[in-house]
């Protein structure tokens, strides 16, 4: 469900437009609406989520209607709706990293968090949520850390631990 | 050692980036295939060196671009399938970080058969560094002349972009792949109309797992019945087979297809048995969508024969006793895991991941999920496991695409092998929130865990 709880109006920087510009180059005339994923990935990557307005700009730049923003935007799970923590801790709850104990996993990161999945610690550092198969199964637990997606493999407890401290520190 | 195709020389250093790629013998076929040879006749070899499909359904390669239609000023195109997304599938992102080459010499040599102009690599987003290296790999292709205007002279040229997904496993279908590569939801396409005549944008398009695609490298390289010497019968050459679970050495292995299973789960060329000397209780042999297997099944076919790692031996026995090769997910569950469990996880999965477009799929798989957490949780009764059985055949065989079928078959096998432990929870709801239901008969007959 689009979420119009929030908006924040964003302005796009040059830059970004001008990889927008380059994006839509790799189509064939009148199919840049291929580009819509992609751009919504930029967007995200400089906003961390996608706020209303950032939509419409997408949805303007592209000369779409924004409700065909809007549907991509719901349909897919890697798009936020809403503000996620600076470092959004993403484990895979899948069968396969479940035989090497990715719930525990999730269960520590929980405790260590002090928040529920999909909640945002009071200083906007963290959050975390359970995300489905990540092509990574023989190096389970595993959790990814977007925008550039960096990739932890072979969890334990203690490894959790000192990647947030590090997040902490480098915050 | 068994013969190795893709991952010969993944452990040279640097094999990552052009120059020593090339180095090692990479972009020959390239080379090959648009210097001395027409398009039809890489499709012939292709043909004949009995490649099926890498992504899961096993449909030969060579036949599937034969029927790629033609019509006069109208492009094709080629997108390659790197959504890898079925739990227990780990391969192509493997291939993809470490040898990144190996597909983009594989995209010019399958682009050129089937004259495409532009191809796309569409990767799940989440691959956001694979993106990066395939990028760099294209760019590095391209640099070397292997890619852009008139490559090496011969008058082809051929543009590869990357493209991300957005997280959905929905989108590893081909239609529903197209769909997102349009810019739009994944919703799965009915068929026909069949890629291979209206595909992207309407045009002609042959879509095609990573591993696929490369594997046409070494089958230009050496020719078509060479690579079909490899293997046994129909399931010719190599195979990449990610490892997983609970299995010693968990990774991806490229097996000639004909490997004994208990080979490849025992020795320690592959898995090298399972971890921390517990027993084998179980196997989803191509990934969470296949039929799951107790140890005595998967190790032999009911006729008491070897099971091999082929299509046709894995499906030995149909569903009763068999399963598939599927993606060649390979899980291996030892003594301490719970099926119910297990089969509930999975459920949940496929309830998620279902595009909401069927009501047997939108509707069947949270059913199926339910009725599972009941069971797991103690509260299931005996008639839940005959409404569970009942759920699953009205999805199976009633959907737009695959994915209610590969939601339902792991609930029939798991019932049909199971029956005993769905059952042990029903009838021992405290008892099963305090321990799992073990081993029982389901004891690995050979009995082989070492240590
Ligand atoms: C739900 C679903 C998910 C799929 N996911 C993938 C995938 O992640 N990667 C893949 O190559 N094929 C996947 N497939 C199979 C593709 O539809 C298609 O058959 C395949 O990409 C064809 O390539 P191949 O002939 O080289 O195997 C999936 C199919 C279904 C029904
Ligand atoms: S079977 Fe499921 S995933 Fe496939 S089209 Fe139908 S609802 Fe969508
Ligand atoms: S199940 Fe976790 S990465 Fe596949």
């Amino acid at each position: 469900m689009l979420s119009v709880k929030e908006n924040s109006p964003v302005e796009f920087s040059p830059e970004l437009l001008t990889k927008f510009g380059e994006i839509v180059k790799r189509y064939p005339e009148g199919k840049q609406k291929s580009a819509l994923l992609p751009l919504l990935h930029e967007v995200q990557a400089v906003f961390g989520w996608l706020s209303p307005d950032a939509m419409d700009k997408v949805a303007y730049f592209l000369n779409i209607k924004p409700i065909e923003v809007y549907e991509v935007a719901t349909f897919y799970t890697m798009y936020f709706l809403e503000k996620k923590g600076k470092y959004n801790l993403e484990v895979c709850r899948t069968g396969p990293c479940c035989l090497v104990g990715a719930e525990k996993i999730m269960h520590h990161i929980e405790q260590t968090l002090g928040v529920r999945e999909g909640e945002v610690t009071p200083d906007g550092l963290f959050s975390w949520r359970g995300v489905e198969c990540l092509a990574a199964c023989g190096y389970g637990p595993v959790l990814q850390i977007g925008p550039e997606y960096t990739f932890y493999e072979n969890l334990t407890e203690q490894s959790v631990d000192s990647l947030i401290e590090t997040l902490k520190n480098k915050a | 050692m068994g013969r190795t195709l893709l991952l010969t020389h993944i452990n040279v250093p640097g094999i990552q980036g052009f120059e020593v790629y090339r180095q090692t013998g990479g972009y020959r076929s390239v080379e090959k295939a648009l210097k001395t040879m027409s398009p039809d006749d890489v499709v012939e070899e292709v043909k004949k060196s009995g490649l099926r499909g890498r992504g899961g359904a096993g449909f030969p390669t060579g036949m599937k671009w034969s029927f790629l239609a033609k019509p006069e000023g109208v492009a094709r195109y080629l997108v390659c399938n790197a959504d890898e997304s079925e739990p227990g599938t780990f391969k192509d992102r493997y291939l993809m970080t470490h040898i990144p080459h190996a597909l983009i010499e594989g995209m010019i040599v399958s682009s050129f058969a089937l004259g495409a102009k532009t191809s796309y690599i569409y990767v799940r987003g989440e691959m956001m560094p694979q993106i990066r290296i395939l990028e760099k790999a294209i760019a590095e292709a391209k640099n070397a002349g292997f890619l852009g205007d008139n490559i090496l002279g011969t008058g082809y040229s051929l543009e590869i972009y990357v493209q991300p997904g957005g997280g959905a496993y929905i989108c590893g279908e081909e239609t529903a792949l197209l769909e997102s590569l349009e810019g739009k939801r994944g919703n799965p396409r009915i068929k026909p109309p069949f890629p291979a005549v209206a595909g992207l944008y309407g045009c002609p398009t042959v879509v095609n797992n990573v591993e696929s695609i490369a594997a046409t490298v070494p089958i230009i390289n050496d020719g078509g019945e060479e690579y079909a010497k490899i293997g046994i019968e129909r399931s010719t050459g190599t195979k990449l087979i990610s490892a997983g679970g609970n299995v010693k050495r968990p990774g991806v292995y490229e097996i000639e297809l004909g490997v004994p299973v208990e080979e490849f789960i025992y020795s320690d060329e592959y898995c090298g048995g399972i971890a921390n000397g517990k027993k084998l209780k179980a196997v989803v042999a191509g990934g969470s969508s296949v039929p799951i297997l107790p140890a005595n099944l998967i190790l032999k076919t009911a006729s008491g024969a070897p099971r091999l790692m082929t299509y046709e031996s894995l499906a030995d026995g149909g569903f009763q006793t068999g399963t598939m090769m599927g993606s060649g997910g390979f899980i291996a569950f030892d003594e301490d895991q719970c099926v119910v469990r297990n089969t509930w996880n999975f459920t949940r999965f496929y309830r998620h991941e279902s595009c909401g477009q069927c009501s047997p799929c939108r509707e069947g798989t949270g059913w199926m999920e339910k009725i599972l957490y009941k069971i797991e949780h103690g509260l299931g009764t005996q008639s839940d496991i005959d409404l569970l059985w009942d759920v699953q055949k009205n999805i199976e065989g009633n959907t737009i695409c695959p994915l209610g079928d590969a939601a339902a078959w792991p609930v029939a096998a798991a019932i049909r092998h199971f029956r005993d432990e769905f059952e042990w929870h029903i009838q021992n709801p405290s008892e099963s929130q305090t321990r799992n239901f073990g081993l029982a008969h389901y004891a690995d007959p050979l009995v082989q865990t070492v240590d």
